[in-house]
């Protein structure tokens, strides 16, 4: 009389899938874009220590939608993956493609394991190369799987329509600013095709510079220094036309704050844009 | 792949274990045997002999701190090597110098620099000045049944504390014993002769530039009386390796800068060989 209900593997797998799913659902949305020197994190984030983007080594950062407990438990395991490879053999050794392989795997073992709940979590492992051309970006959805991506990558609960809306908008050698006010855009989207307003303060915004002097290319953009390349959003709109008196504006406008980024890192590595991990 | 130490390719347990933000302790579970201190050693008679790093001095100033070291690394009375590094950053505020066995302390400061990064990533903030000078003592504490046999490692560590806003010193025993130094500091096999001409150099309101010239002519007098130490080499353009930390974080001088400070005491001392002279009274 206790004989178990049927259930083909097929079914089985695909509840795991829609519990996944409707998991990382929850959470909102994070995008990752290429600009012309380097690789930006955007997400909506209320919170200001629990980060949903982080450095795992030199060039490589991290970044995760979806139940934090699970996703804070990857990324530890990463910072010592990567960390280990590197003591090992040489801090170049470590790769985003070599990461991005050992979470496939963890990943997929967990999803397919009958004995665990799978992780309800999707991951993007992004690496900045010395040119735009060597920059590396994963996507690692909750079962296992890797998606080499290019130019732009949305994951979370509106992913799929924040996706195409950046598809059709991103194009490659943006600026920061252009590249942040197309990410802020893409989130402020709602499901049902409406737009919301997101302050800045609940704004989380890292960024890979290769251009950095230092070995560490990833930094936290926080206070001012967003507000200032929010605020260069204001002066034109090349995203939504590209014409080429904006573009060249916005250009001016985003070499003028680099150089005073860069100039600011020099003198004080402990003013609001160092050291890396804080925030 | 190190990870991958089973069939399934997933991470090992100890990599997904919560709780430590310590490289060391992680690598203490995962692979013991990478840990210098874990070792186990071979029953020897007698010392090893190994290249050893000699002199290594740090002085404070209002507002930073210069770490700086010679270049020379001795095997008995040989000379093993004239342009080695002993001077490193530890993390943007801190830096570390090493006197002792050079295989094992070029070891210990990497896996010290990895430990503070790490502990960085994971947590999302740094350390603070007294627990890196206390992470320090415990590997050195952990090297203590080499440093029976003769392969000792004792640095010297100096940082800016960004809470109180300025430089720190502190030096450490074999054992691992760990005290904070007011002024200036040296270890290494010069030190002695270093130690005595900052004692009669140093002032508490040196400038930066000043605090420069104040540790190479340190380490001109322990390479005049030391023989482990070298001096300045002018012929092969060698020159003390100089660092500085301030608010504004870690420096280490060109080699450029390096060799005018050095060149301008060396100029110095054509005329006067025993240095500058403190007064009598």
């Amino acid at each position: 009389m206790s004989t178990p209900f049927y259930v083909s593997p097929q079914q089985a797998m695909a509840d795991r899938a829609e519990y996944a799913r409707k998991g990382i659902a929850r959470g909102r949305s994070l995008v990752v874009l290429q600009y012309a020197d380097g690789i930006v994190f955007v997400g909506e984030n209320p919170s200001r220590a629990l980060h949903k983007f982080s450095e795992i080594y030199d060039r490589i950062g991290f970044a995760a939608a979806g139940k934090y407990n699970e996703y804070e438990n990857l990324r530890i395991g990463g910072v010592r993956y990567a960390d280990l490879r590197g003591y090992t053999y040489d801090r170049d050794d470590v790769t985003a493609r070599g990461l991005a392989n050992v979470y496939a795997q963890t990943l997929g073992t967990i999803f397919s394991s009958a004995a665990e709940k799978p992780y309800e979590v999707e991951l993007v492992v992004a690496e900045v190369g010395a040119l735009p051309e060597g920059d590396q970006i994963y996507r690692l959805p909750h079962d296992g799987s890797i998606v080499d991506e290019h130019g732009s990558v949305a994951v979370g609960g509106n992913a799929e329509q924040i996706s195409t809306f950046l598809d059709q908008r991103h194009r490659d050698g943006m600026t920061l600013a252009e590249a942040l006010r197309l990410a802020v855009q893409a989130l402020s989207r709602e499901p049902n095709g409406g737009e919301r307003e997101i302050p800045a303060d609940r704004l989380e915004v890292a960024v890979l510079d290769r251009t950095r002097p230092q070995q560490r290319k990833f930094k936290r953009i926080v206070g001012r220094q967003l507000a200032r390349l929010l605020e260069a959003d204001g002066a034109g709109t090349p995203t939504d036309a590209p014409s080429d008196d904006e573009s060249a504006d916005s250009t001016d406008t985003e070499t003028g704050s680099t150089a005073s980024t860069a100039s600011a890192e020099d003198k004080k590595p402990g003013g609001t844009t160092e050291p890396p991990a804080e925030g | 792949m190190e990870a991958n130490t089973r069939s399934t390719g997933r991470l090992p347990a100890a990599f997904l274990t919560p709780g430590s933000s310590s490289f060391m302790d992680f690598l203490s579970v995962h692979s013991p045997d990478m840990l210098p201190g874990k070792r186990s050693l071979p029953p020897l008679q007698g010392a090893i002999e190994a290249p050893h790093g000699t002199t290594i001095v740090a002085a404070s100033f209002p507002g930073g701190v210069v770490l700086a070291g010679d270049r020379r690394a001795t095997m008995g009375n040989m000379i093993a090597q004239r342009d080695i590094e002993k001077v490193f950053p530890a993390d943007e505020y801190s830096a570390v110098g090493i006197a002792g066995t050079a295989g094992l302390a070029v070891e210990m400061v990497k896996l010290f620099q990895l430990e503070l990064e790490h502990f960085e990533k994971v947590e999302g903030a740094t350390l603070s000045l007294e627990g890196k000078a206390n992470r320090l003592s415990t590997m050195i504490r952990s090297n203590l049944a080499m440093a029976m046999q003769g392969l000792a490692v004792v640095p010297l560590f100096a940082g800016y504390d960004v809470d109180r806003e300025k430089g720190r010193i502190f030096s450490y025993d074999v054992t691992g014993g760990r005290s904070e130094e007011v002024g200036y500091a040296a270890t290494g096999s010069g030190s002695i002769f270093a130690r005595g001409s900052m004692k009669k150099l140093y002032r508490d309101d040196l400038t930066e530039q000043q605090t420069l010239t104040l540790v190479v002519q340190a380490l001109y007098d322990a390479a005049d009386d030391d023989s482990a130490t070298g001096g300045p080499d002018v012929a092969r353009r060698i020159y003390p390796i100089v660092t500085v930390i301030t608010d504004e974080g870690f420096r280490r001088l060109t080699d450029v800068e390096s060799a005018e400070v050095a060149r301008a005491v060396l100029e110095r001392r054509m005329q006067e060989p025993d240095g500058p002279r403190a007064a009598l009274l």
